[in-house]
Parts: structure tokens; C-alpha cells; sequence
């Protein structure tokens, strides 16, 4: 495919082709879980009828090829975020466990009373609640940077927030709930001055611009399977080897140790360390296929797509009567916040489902930055390369729906 | 099975609409004696519920808070139907709305349900249960005279 051709791009997507409520499915909450292409949903079966065994352990030739599909799906993914070597990926569950696993790993062994673990207004509760946990368990202070009313990052603040005693800077890479772009290469950049490692979240970044983690230079970088087109139960750490080589285990069971006996325990080498248990291999099999599927588009032309269906949605919502956007950052991606007068966002998703539109309304899973902007909730509108123009048309026609039924 | 904009109208009848805009009672209860505070963690509603019980009977009941459309109203038509009720009566009328939101109007008595009839319409909503009965557990809360907050979860 030479141009990006979002007609094409539909046809691959099978539960784009339904009607619901009676009229054709608008789907536009993809920041929330993404929409299956057939070449993912044909990996996984394919999977299950000629290649499914565990991995690491049979001499057998099914076990033979479901290790080289799970391994290979490894390398897929280091090609895909550009990481030096396939050691560097660990699979987990989901960015949630994935920043779970550096809190309890990295935290545990390097934060301590009086340390302190720097966040921004803007995360979502995954990136907020793990960080949370371990300042409890280990005396450390949670700071945050804070948000403009534009919801930008105040990078003024940050140079006085990353100190001597901060331990790690974890910053998401783009706002689920206002769809700002941070400026991750610069924060880094900042805190590696100070000797400072960064986690970076990706869950919503991913699949909408290239990610490239050596340019970033983060330390950590963690997304999901199922918000990349892929299934849901996979995600990815990425961590510079050196930092996860320094790292005790995170799970223990089968498969993270090389010898066991009752007084001894020698652990597996990395990543395999991080991977306790029979890993989630249909999962990584089937994100392996949406990377080659977001290959095969190109991911400059997504982020095209994304910036050009950006810019038309919000200057056609911005022409809606009584709706303020909730994040104007100038850079965004994706998602489109708004409040509809004083009719709440509950409602506003109500009255558009009946028309067949998907979105999200609520607080995201990102209560602090909601009330930064005093607001409950919002109503989301989230973008993904499956989207049209067709389809912010009809979310506006649906926000007029809205204003008639509340007069 | 009725189109989606009939749903639409079942669910935002206009006495809805109205309470919504326009919430009865939307204040403390001055000399209350019990209070309690509800929240829906699922979409960020709150509201707290004052109360005056006078022996066993409901003398006066305020609401306020945030909350959708169908919370606010579902909270100013309770409050304006369990006043001078018994804590028995409002308790019966809080499972008869309770049994109309969750299974529909044909599973229930309409006539016992006075006012509150108006939220027939959410039991075609199951997202929408949650808002329509936040300020009842709240109430019932308050009644109980339990303090911790009450959560929809």
C-alpha cells in the first residue's frame, strides 16, 4: 500500500463491518482497548491449530516451534520500539504489570526512606498507584510535576523537582485522558544529567507515532498488547540490559530460575528472570502480528493519519455549541476530552451509544488530572488508524442528539 | 423491542429532565442527625445525603453533590418521597425502585412507587443502574447511621 488508504484499513478490521443500535458501528474508544485486525485474530488461531506447546522445556518439535514463535515474537518487538537486543524485552501482562515490576524490582532495591519517586500530574492510576505503593513500603515521597491549564507539563518545575534525592522519573508518553505528547527525550535527557533513570509509560503511544527507545534514551518503556491492535493478558517492559541485569526477580515459579534446590536458588538471565510461569504465548504470538501489521502500514503514514483525523476533530468539535476540549496541548495524539455544557459526560455517552458511537466517558483512570481541570469526568472520543473523517462527522451529529434530548 | 431514541425517551422523561435541572431538596438539612456520603468510583460521582430522624420517621432530607442527570434526579425525587416516611417505608420503597431499575417496570407494583416511577426506563440501561440508586444506598447509609462512605462498587 503506498498512500494510507483508511478504507482499505477498515475492511481488515471484521467488527468494524456491524451495525449496533440499529445503526453502523462508530467506534471511537480505541485509548481504552483497540480493535483486532484478521491478521492478528488469524495468528492466534493458527497458533492454536498447528504450533500450541509450552516453551523453554519439551524436546518436541511443537515445543520446538512455539518457543521460536514466542522468541521470535521478542525480536519483533525489539525491531519495533528499535531496542539493541532482544534481551532488553521482557513480556508481562500489560503496562500496568510492567510498571508494577520496576517498582517492585528497581524500587524495592533502590529507594529508600527519604527518596524520593517523581510523577507528573497527567498519569494514569497505573502509573500513579505503583509508585504510590512503594513510597508506603518504603518511606519515600511521592512528587509530582505539575499541569498548565492547557494540560502541558510545567518543564519549568522540573529542573527544581529532580534532585539529589530522586531515585527514578516516570512519565507517561502521551495523556489517555487529554491526549498530550510529553516531551520524553528532553525529560530524560534532564534527569540522566542528574544520574536519574526514566520510566516511560507508552500504553497510548505506541500506536500512534514510530517509538524509537534509543533516541528517547528512557531507561524503561512499557505498553500493552490489546491498545496495539494485539490481544488482551501480553505487554512489554522494555529495559536497558544493564538495568534489568541489576535487578533481582520479580515473580518467582518455573522458568525465571536455572537450578533449584531446597537451600539454593540460581536465577534465570534476563528477561527470562522476569518471566516466571508458562508465559502468555498465544498473546505474544498475536502481537507479533499486529506489529507486523502496523509494519506493514508504516508508522509514519499512522501518524499521518492521526495527525490530519486530530486536526479535523477538534476543529469541527470546537464548532459544537457549548463544548469546551479538556487538554489543548499543542502537541496531541489520539484522544479527544471534551465536556458538552454542563450535561454530564455519563449522559452525553448514554444518548450517543444509542446512535451506535462508542466512546468513553469517566475519569479514565486518571482522577488527579480530572481534578486539575475540575471536572468529575469527561466525555473521550479516542482515535485510532481505523478511524475517518465519516466518524467524527457522526459523533458531532450525535453531540447535537445530545443537546436536543437535554433542550 | 423498542428503537434506541424510545430508550432514549423512557430514560430522560422529561420529570427527569426537570429534577435533574432543577434538583429538590439540593442542600444540608440544618439540625440533621445523620448524614452519610456515596460515591461511584466508576465515573466519579458524589454525593452526601443530611438527614433529621425524628423517632423513626424521616422529618426532613437533603442531597447534594455531582453526579449525571439520572443521579440527581433519582436523588431530589427520593428525597422528596421519603419524607415524613418511616426508615421501614423508605426501606420498602428503596427495594421496590431498587427491583424497578435492576428487572423493570412489569416486575414491580407501579402504584406503590409513586414519583419514582419516572426511572422505569434505566432498567433498559444497565451502565445507568448505578447512578439511578447511588442516593438510595446513600440514604440507607445515613439511616443505618453508618459513617464510612458508601460506594456503588
Amino acid at each position: 500500500m503506498s498512500a494510507f488508504d483508511v478504507q482499505r484499513v477498515r475492511e481488515d478490521f471484521p467488527i468494524l463491518r456491524q451495525e449496533v443500535r440499529g445503526r453502523p458501528l462508530v467506534y471511537l474508544d480505541s485509548a481504552a482497548t483497540a480493535q483486532k485486525p484478521q491478521a492478528v485474530i488469524d495468528a492466534i488461531v493458527r497458533f492454536y491449530q498447528h504450533d500450541n506447546a509450552n516453551v523453554h522445556r519439551g524436546v518436541h518439535v511443537l515445543s520446538e516451534r512455539a518457543t521460536e514463535a514466542y522468541e521470535g515474537a521478542r525480536e519483533t518487538v525489539r525491531e519495533f520500539i528499535n531496542a539493541r537486543d532482544a534481551r532488553e524485552i521482557v513480556f508481562v501482562r500489560g503496562t500496568t504489570e510492567a510498571i508494577n515490576l520496576v517498582a517492585q524490582t528497581y524500587g524495592r532495591k533502590n529507594v529508600g526512606p527519604g527518596d524520593e519517586v517523581l510523577i507528573t500530574h497527567m498519569e494514569h492510576h497505573a502509573n500513579i498507584v505503583p509508585w504510590r505503593m512503594l513510597c508506603e513500603q518504603t518511606g519515600a515521597t511521592l512528587r509530582v510535576i505539575p499541569v498548565d491549564d492547557r494540560g502541558e507539563l510545567v518543564l519549568d518545575a522540573v529542573d527544581a523537582l529532580l534532585t539529589e534525592k530522586t531515585r527514578i522519573l516516570a512519565v507517561t508518553h502521551v495523556s489517555n485522558a487529554l491526549g498530550t505528547v510529553n516531551p520524553v527525550k528532553e525529560l530524560t535527557r534532564k534527569a540522566h544529567a542528574k544520574g536519574i533513570p526514566v520510566l516511560v509509560d507508552g500504553a497510548q503511544s505506541v500506536t500512534h507515532f514510530p517509538v524509537d527507545v534509543r533516541e528517547l534514551g528512557c531507561d524503561f518503556y512499557a505498553f500493552s498488547g490489546h491498545k496495539m491492535f494485539g490481544p488482551t493478558g501480553i505487554g512489554v517492559l522494555y529495559g536497558r540490559l544493564e538495568r534489568l541485569e541489576s535487578m533481582p526477580p520479580y515473580q518467582g515459579g518455573g522458568d525465571m530460575i536455572l537450578s533449584v534446590t531446597m537451600e539454593k536458588i540460581t536465577y534465570n538471565r534476563v528477561p527470562h528472570r522476569f518471566e516466571a510461569g508458562t508465559p502468555n504465548l498465544e498473546g505474544a504470538v498475536g502481537l507479533a502480528a499486529a506489529i507486523r501489521y502496523l509494519r506493514g502500514l508504516g508508522m509514519d503514514a499512522i501518524a499521518e493519519h492521526d495527525r490530519a483525523l486530530m486536526a479535523y476533530g477538534t476543529q469541527v468539535l470546537e464548532s459544537v455549541p457549548g463544548l469546551r476540549l479538556v487538554g489543548t496541548a499543542r502537541e496531541k495524539a489520539g484522544v479527544l476530552s471534551f465536556m458538552l455544557e454542563d450535561i454530564h459526560p455519563h449522559d452525553v455517552g448514554t444518548i450517543l451509544d444509542r446512535e451506535g458511537i462508542c466512546i468513553r466517558t469517566g475519569h479514565h483512570c486518571a482522577q488527579p488530572v480530572m481534578q486539575h481541570f475540575k471536572v468529575p469526568a469527561t466525555a473521550r472520543a479516542s482515535l485510532a488508524l481505523y478511524n475517518t473523517r465519516e466518524d467524527v462527522d457522526a459523533l458531532v451529529r450525535g453531540l447535537h442528539k445530545v443537546r436536543e434530548v437535554f433542550g | 423491542m423498542s428503537s434506541g431514541s424510545d430508550d432514549l425517551k423512557d430514560l430522560y422523561q422529561e420529570v427527569v429532565l426537570e429534577h435533574s435541572k432543577r434538583p429538590r431538596n439540593f442542600r444540608v438539612v440544618e439540625g440533621a442527625n445523620r448524614e452519610a456520603a456515596g460515591h461511584n468510583p466508576l465515573c466519579g460521582d458524589q454525593l452526601s445525603v443530611t438527614l433529621k430522624l425524628e423517632g423513626d420517621v424521616i422529618r426532613d432530607i437533603g442531597f447534594q453533590g455531582q453526579g449525571c442527570a439520572i443521579s440527581r434526579a433519582s436523588a431530589s425525587l427520593m428525597t422528596g418521597a421519603v419524607k415524613d416516611k418511616s426508615k421501614a417505608e423508605a426501606e420498602a420503597l428503596f427495594e421496590l425502585v431498587h427491583k424497578l431499575v435492576t428487572e423493570g417496570p412489569e416486575s414491580v407494583d407501579m402504584e406503590a412507587l409513586g414519583k419514582m416511577a419516572v426511572l422505569s426506563g434505566v432498567s433498559e440501561f444497565p451502565a445507568r443502574v448505578k447512578c439511578a440508586s447511588l442516593a438510595w444506598h446513600t440514604m440507607r447509609a445515613a439511616l443505618e447511621g453508618r459513617d464510612e462512605a458508601v460506594s456503588t462498587e
